[in-house]
């Protein structure tokens, strides 16, 4: 075995926080999107401004004030205090907001860009073959926009297997518990442990490679699919 | 019963205002040109567009008024677009019964074989939607359409994205379920032919207003609408099939001004017929010639007079009581002294058959 327990504990403490935002995004990330796509409030601009922010705010940035919000001392780690429960500043939990806030542009993008290009008119044409609007959502909307939830489920993923300034700022790099890959590598390269760094660095490469290449080749498919 | 409908939008650069009745029977048609506001009066009848202080009652139910508005998926209604909006993610079968499923069984009169079979798509069910050609496409949503069983059927200019030979074949089936369902169809177009083909009833839209609403053959013969300056400009009249001619090869057609020759077809003796006569195609005489090769020949008696421009004028007469339109040249009308009143004889070139 090349891998060293705690790098194992490293790569499942990833793949937990991966698949956790993963399924956090697409549930919040779903309905904002669609929202953004069909409002016509004239204001929802200072919204996707505030989502796309992680694109272009260094990692740190976000994870300090991540950490200053959720430690005992901030706003919301305060009132968590307050109420008897422990502060979310350096726990996984805490890892999975800072993940989540992070990785929202690349689940909420691609997904306001499907529903944008469904259009109205096949909820139109639902609408006059009596479905309610719920129904159209989940039978129309949903459904075309397959090519969109997977680029989005992929990236949402990928970026939060690969985020190193949020978790380390706001997660403290606590083995066992908020220690992830990219972290780990850090500190193997720090003592240069160079042959364990290459074992998890190569496998994180392949991984995202092979996610990427899922994505494309299956929305090729897709859009063949469709007219 | 009938169906009623008022409607008021107003958009910066459009303002429909239109308070209609129609039939709740047979095919009426919105005609206008393009921008007219038919679509909007369309899709304000499905309920896709809300005018704030409209009104809509379909039969016995009020769909729209100042205390309610039904929304369009709880009206009874079918609708088919422009250009056919098949769901790409489902294949023919699976759009079929896309609106289907969603009916109670107990409100289901129009089955999938029969509006498969009306449509003669049969042979698509498990095609996905990329695999059909326009035509087809715009058949499957038509059958779609029918297979919710509608109480009112809305199609906005449903061949108007189709060349010419697919036109023909839809038009058929549409004639099809004009003739076999009793479903009140209101139908958007540009096209004279369509309307002719088609309509039993007829609005007339022009810049967001009602200029003209009846019945068709009456619109087409009033000579202050737009439709009889139009170069098609033409009579239609109702005939019944009288007798076949074998040895010259042709058919009789009775109507109540007299009986009219086309080429023999097979059509039953006694069945109804629609017939168009193209108002350039109808020359007067004073005297019923016999030495002639024209072979519709009938009395009729000028009904109005109005002049097209400085060479041309449109005479609408009466045979019987049947509206004929026969446009002729300002100088046959001095010459034969033509006014109101006037008994002369009509000699028809063509006649065309419509069903």
């Amino acid at each position: 075995m090349t891998l060293s327990d705690a790098d194992l504990t490293a790569l499942i403490i990833t793949l937990k926080l991966a698949c956790t935002t993963t399924a956090i995004l697409l549930l919040l990330g779903t309905p904002l999107a669609w929202w953004l796509a069909r409002t016509r409030w004239r204001f929802k601009f200072l919204i996707e401004a505030m989502v796309a922010l992680p694109l272009v705010l260094p990692p740190t940035v976000l994870g300090f004030y991540l950490l200053i919000t959720l430690g005992p001392h901030g706003a919301i780690g305060g009132l968590m205090d307050w109420l008897g429960m422990k502060p979310l500043a350096f726990t996984f939990s805490g890892l999975v907001i800072g993940s989540v806030i992070y990785s929202l542009p690349f689940v909420v993008q691609p997904l306001q860009g499907t529903f944008a290009s469904i259009g109205t008119r096949s909820l139109e044409v639902a609408s006059t073959l009596r479905a309610s609007p719920i129904d159209r959502f989940f039978t129309v909307e949903i459904p075309l926009a397959r090519s969109g939830f997977l680029t989005a489920a992929v990236l949402g993923f990928a970026h939060t297997v690969g985020e190193f300034g949020v978790v380390l700022m706001i997660g403290g790099n606590i083995p066992g518990q908020t220690q992830v890959v990219s972290i780990a590598i850090y500190d193997h390269v720090e003592v240069l442990e160079y042959s364990q760094a290459h074992w998890l660095s190569g496998g994180l490469l392949l991984a995202s490679f092979l996610m990427l290449m899922i994505v494309y080749a299956l929305n090729r498919r897709f859009l063949v699919a469709q007219p | 019963m009938s169906i009623e409908a008022r409607f008021r939008i107003d958009r910066k650069d459009f303002v429909l205002d239109v308070d209609l009745t129609l039939p709740d029977k047979g095919v009426s048609v919105i005609f206008g040109p393009s921008g007219c506001g038919k679509t909007t009066l369309l899709r304000s009848i499905s309920g896709l567009e809300h005018s704030p202080e409209g009104y809509l009652r379909v039969g016995d139910s009020v769909w729209q008024d100042s205390q309610q508005f039904v929304p369009t998926h709880k009206r009874p209604l079918a609708y088919v677009f422009q250009e056919a909006s098949l769901f790409a993610h489902l294949d023919v079968q699976a759009n079929l019964e896309y609106g289907m499923k969603r009916v109670p069984k107990a409100d289901r009169k129009v089955s999938l074989e029969t509006a498969v079979e009306l449509l003669g798509i049969g042979a698509l069910l498990k095609r996905k939607a990329n695999q059909l050609s326009g035509g087809e496409r715009q058949r499957v949503s038509i059958a779609r359409a029918l297979a919710v069983s509608p109480q009112l059927l809305l199609m906005d200019e449903p061949l108007a994205s189709l060349n010419l030979e697919r036109k023909q074949e839809i038009m058929q089936y549409l004639q099809s379920l004009h003739n076999e369902l009793d479903i009140p169809i209101i139908y958007v177009s540009h096209s004279l032919g369509e309307v002719a083909r088609l309509a039993d009833h007829m609005v007339l839209l022009d810049d967001g207003r009602v200029t003209a609403s009846g019945n068709v053959t009456e619109l087409f013969s009033r000579l202050d609408l737009p439709i009889a300056q139009s170069h098609k400009a033409a009579a239609f009249i109702q005939a019944t099939v009288a007798e076949h001619d074998e040895a010259f090869g042709l058919t009789y057609l009775d109507f109540a001004g007299g009986r009219l020759s086309v080429l023999q077809s097979n059509l039953a003796i006694g069945s109804t017929v629609k017939l168009r006569i193209v108002a350039r195609d109808v020359s007067l005489t004073l005297k019923h010639q016999t030495e002639t090769s024209i072979l519709n020949i009938f009395p009729v008696i000028v009904d109005e007079i109005i002049s097209e421009n400085h060479s041309q004028v449109m005479v609408k007469l009466m045979a019987n009581g049947v509206p004929i339109l026969s446009r002729l040249s300002l100088k046959s009308a001095t010459v034969m002294d033509l006014k109101p009143g006037k008994q002369v004889y009509a000699q028809v070139k063509t006649v065309a058959l419509l069903s």
